[in-house]
């Protein structure tokens, strides 16, 4: 075979992996990625049915048992979300805390969680909760969020 | 008295640094000076090895006045964990980034090799910088020796999740990768410099990221290992920034070590060469800033500041930016490609850098989109395990497919029918585990990547038979043969394995939430779990719940006990899970809280997960094959050094 020949080989399989790529990663950023709501943001039903994550302070009070489910709301200071999750929460789950749940919206307003987030870190809030609360003016923590 | 006579040791080795940089560089450009550098590098290394030394009786005397020590460790914690404390904080890590960056300018400045002066030299000098703004970023924004005005009785302590023997050696680990590979960096940026281009420097390259990389492999296992029992999530990869983080310089790590085969070889592919070892300096300290500017939302998040993230973004954009405008000002004079057959080692080898740089890039746009979709549209958004699963995961499907051909493929031009002949065995043992994984209903994908992954793993097996030779004494002739070998098999099966385990975790992991009495029990993966006793205890610095199970599978009972535990120093509890672990699986029970109203009963999280050992064993296998290489590479330096009459030849 021709230098010329063997060039294009090398370049075609590149070229081939290259789209491969491209098209697996366009499908994937726009099937497969999880978007962050707050309660507020779940009364539009844009976000029924799909995977989401919702964020907001666990409402003091709201964490009751329903057989194995742990029930709580989930409160950005002006709505407020229903949550069922199936499962242990985390150790770090704690009422007037900020909290993530990655679920589906049912159409009768109840989040079912599939996970519930845990952190490292007992002072740590999750940017999009902080920010988040910020803009709905219930943010009590003492730092300021990195743009 | 001590934290100040660190800090002065550390301004010191800042200095020393400054010097060996500013007289590396210059020599590089003169010919001349290069063992001024080199000194410097010596009293760089001293200093900042002795600062940390320091930092460590600070730590391991709970000296409260400084205020690293009073934020991160309690004088109740076991020695072993004190001591960890020095480099389980930013602080502390910052300067432990300083010791190694260092100590590697030190052994670049003992050991030459091939490297002409001013190539050697140059090297030196861009180390020098290196270590240089890590040191002026620790020294002004993150010193660990700040006393404080009034010392407090009784540290904060650290984060009770630390205090784990995985976790003391995981930042260690980690940052001899990370930092590891500040050496090709500056090798690469050496070479540009000088116009040095000869094959001696991917030979020079070769150590050094072998040694990084085989850190950061052992390191990611750690770490991920660690995740797996502390954090009682039952996994042990979730795909996330902090984790991402991490996995970018290994998969750069990984090509670079490829490429500079190549290169140290035949010559070719130098300028790939230079620009996966520049992106993988790179690599490490985009993770780097990812991790400590909290820019992106992590599970693993810690508390963080933004002025550093800010000053680590700076670092990122000088050495990176810096080196790649030097790389496209050298380009021209770089050697022309010389151009190879397909079907060959090289060309195998090409594939693998080109698959790895792609994959490396899916990994960095998933990481990094969610930055840009917020930029851009306001949208909070994360990308999790699926948007990985189904782009990484086929790009790494086609390099591990194509990988065992490589060792089988002789270099310029490989005998692709002899190849296949040779692997057939492989391809009907990776149609089997597919279909397995069908009949099992893991779906499509799972099926192929358990296929992808026995063929790796017994592709490389099939490599090692015909290593072996035709005829008897297989066996004497494979343990004669060079270390190289066994540490290309050692990596390459690792690699296999480790794909089977992670398809498996990923697809056929299964979980149960229950809630149990004492005395209750609970039928879970074919076992029988019950719960015995719920009992309080008390640690050094802790007082735990501890639940006793028996888990029965047929006629054979074990027991097994997870806790949760509180430490006096924090309010929040942790899980110390409990794990029956076998070839096939892990039995894995973790404690929740205690359910409200419902007296005496115990919430349980259960988890199956299979094939986990392979997993971790794997990853050992991979970091295990590259100590072998790096051992291999030593001997072989030492008996060509024999050769050319430079050592004493051993009688």
């Amino acid at each position: 075979m021709t230098k010329r020949g063997r060039r294009l080989i090398g370049v075609g399989i590149g070229a081939i992996m290259l789209s491969l790529a491209a098209f697996l990663t366009l499908r994937g950023l726009s099937g497969s990625v999880t978007y962050f709501y707050v309660p507020s943001d779940l009364s539009t039903g844009a976000a029924q049915g799909r995977l989401i994550r919702l964020g907001g302070l666990v409402e003091a009070g709201s964490t009751k048992r329903e057989g194995s489910d742990l029930i709580f709301v989930v409160t950005d200071g002006a709505a407020r979300a229903q949550v069922r999750f199936a499962g242990e929460p985390p150790d770090l789950f704690r009422e007037n805390q900020g909290v993530v749940a990655e679920g589906r919206l049912r159409p009768d307003g109840v989040f079912v969680a599939e996970r519930v987030l845990a952190k490292h870190d007992e002072s740590y809030m999750p940017p999009e909760v902080a920010k988040a609360l910020q803009a709905k003016g219930v943010w009590r923590g003492p730092t300021k969020v990195a743009p | 008295m001590i934290a100040e006579i660190g800090a002065f040791l550390f301004a010191l080795g800042l200095v020393a640094s400054c010097v060996q940089a500013v007289l590396g560089l210059r020599a590089g450009a003169r010919a001349d000076g290069a063992a001024a550098s080199a000194a410097a590098a010596q009293v760089a290394s001293v200093a900042f090895a002795s600062a940390f030394v320091l930092l460590v009786i600070c730590f391991a005397r709970s000296d409260f006045s400084v205020a690293a020590v009073a934020a991160n460790s309690h004088s109740a914690k076991p020695m072993v964990y004190k001591i960890a404390a020095t480099w389980g904080h930013h602080e502390g890590s910052m300067a432990l980034w300083c010791v190694i960056s260092s100590l590697a300018g030190l052994a670049l400045a003992s050991f030459r090799g091939g490297l002409t002066a001013p190539m050697w030299s140059a090297a030196l000098g861009v180390q020098g910088l290196v270590t240089l703004a890590a040191a002026a970023y620790t020294l002004l924004l993150s010193n660990p020796f700040a006393r404080l005005a009034a010392a407090p009785l009784e540290g904060a302590g650290l984060n009770p999740l630390l205090q784990d023997p995985a976790l003391a050696l995981h930042p260690p680990m980690l940052y001899l990768g990370y930092v590891g590979l500040s050496v090709p960096f500056s090798l690469a940026v050496g070479a540009l410099w000088t116009r040095s281009f000869g094959p001696e420097v991917a030979q020079a390259i070769r150590p050094w990221a072998l040694l990084a990389w085989s850190a950061l492999t052992l390191g990611i296992g750690l770490g991920s290992y660690w995740a797996y029992y502390e954090l009682g999530w039952g996994g042990a990869w979730f795909w996330d920034p902090v984790e991402n983080a991490s996995f970018l310089p290994w998969l750069i790590g990984t090509a670079l070590l490829h490429s500079a085969i190549v290169t140290a070889r035949r010559g070719s592919m130098m300028g790939w060469t230079l620009l996966l070892a520049i992106a993988g300096f790179g690599c490490s300290l985009l993770g780097t800033f990812l991790v400590r500017s909290g820019v992106l939302s992590s599970v693993h998040a810690f508390a963080v500041d933004p002025a550093r993230g800010v000053a680590v973004l700076a670092m990122f954009a000088g050495a990176v930016g810096g080196a790649l405008a030097l790389f496209a000002w050298r380009a021209p004079l770089l050697p022309a490609p010389a151009g190879f057959v397909v079907l060959s080692r090289e060309g195998a080898l090409a594939f693998n850098n080109f698959g790895l740089a792609i994959c490396t890039g899916i990994v960095l746009i998933g990481t990094l989109y969610p930055l840009a979709a917020e930029a851009v549209s306001g949208r909070a958004l994360s990308v999790g395990a699926p948007f990985f699963n189904s782009t990484f995961g086929p790009l790494a499907g086609l390099v591990l497919l194509v990988a065992p051909f490589g060792p089988l493929l002789a270099w310029r031009r490989g005998d692709a029918r002899a190849a296949v002949q040779v692997l057939l065995w492989a391809g009907i043992g990776a149609v089997l585990a597919l279909g397995l994984g069908l009949a099992f209903r893991g779906g499509a994908a799972a099926a192929l990547g358990l296929g992808v992954g026995t063929w790796m793993a017994l592709g490389t097996l099939a490599y090692l038979w015909r290593r072996a030779g035709p005829g008897p004494g297989k066996t004497v002739r494979l343990l004669g043969a060079p270390l190289a070998v066994w540490a290309l098999a050692a990596a390459h099966f690792g690699a296999g394995v480790l794909t089977i385990g992670a398809v498996a975790q990923a697809s056929f992991r299964f979980e149960h939430s229950v809630s149990l009495a004492p005395g209750e029990a609970v039928q879970f993966a074919g076992r029988g779990l019950r719960l015995l006793r719920v009992e309080s205890i008390e640690g050094p610095n802790y007082d735990a719940q501890r639940a006793v199970f028996s888990v029965s599978a047929g006629a054979r009972e074990q027991s097994l006990h997870a806790e949760r535990r509180r430490y006096w120093t924090s309010d929040s509890p942790t899980t110390e899970v409990g794990i029956l672990s076998g070839l096939w699986g892990d039995f894995y029970v973790a404690l929740g809280e205690p359910a409200p109203g419902a007296q005496g009963q115990l919430g349980v999280r259960l988890y199956f997960n299979p094939f986990i050992a392979w997993m971790f064993g794997g990853i050992a296998m991979i970091g295990c094959g590259g100590a072998l290489a790096l051992l291999s590479l030593v001997r072989v330096g030492q008996r060509k050094r024999v050769a050319l009459g430079q050592v004493a030849a051993v009688p």
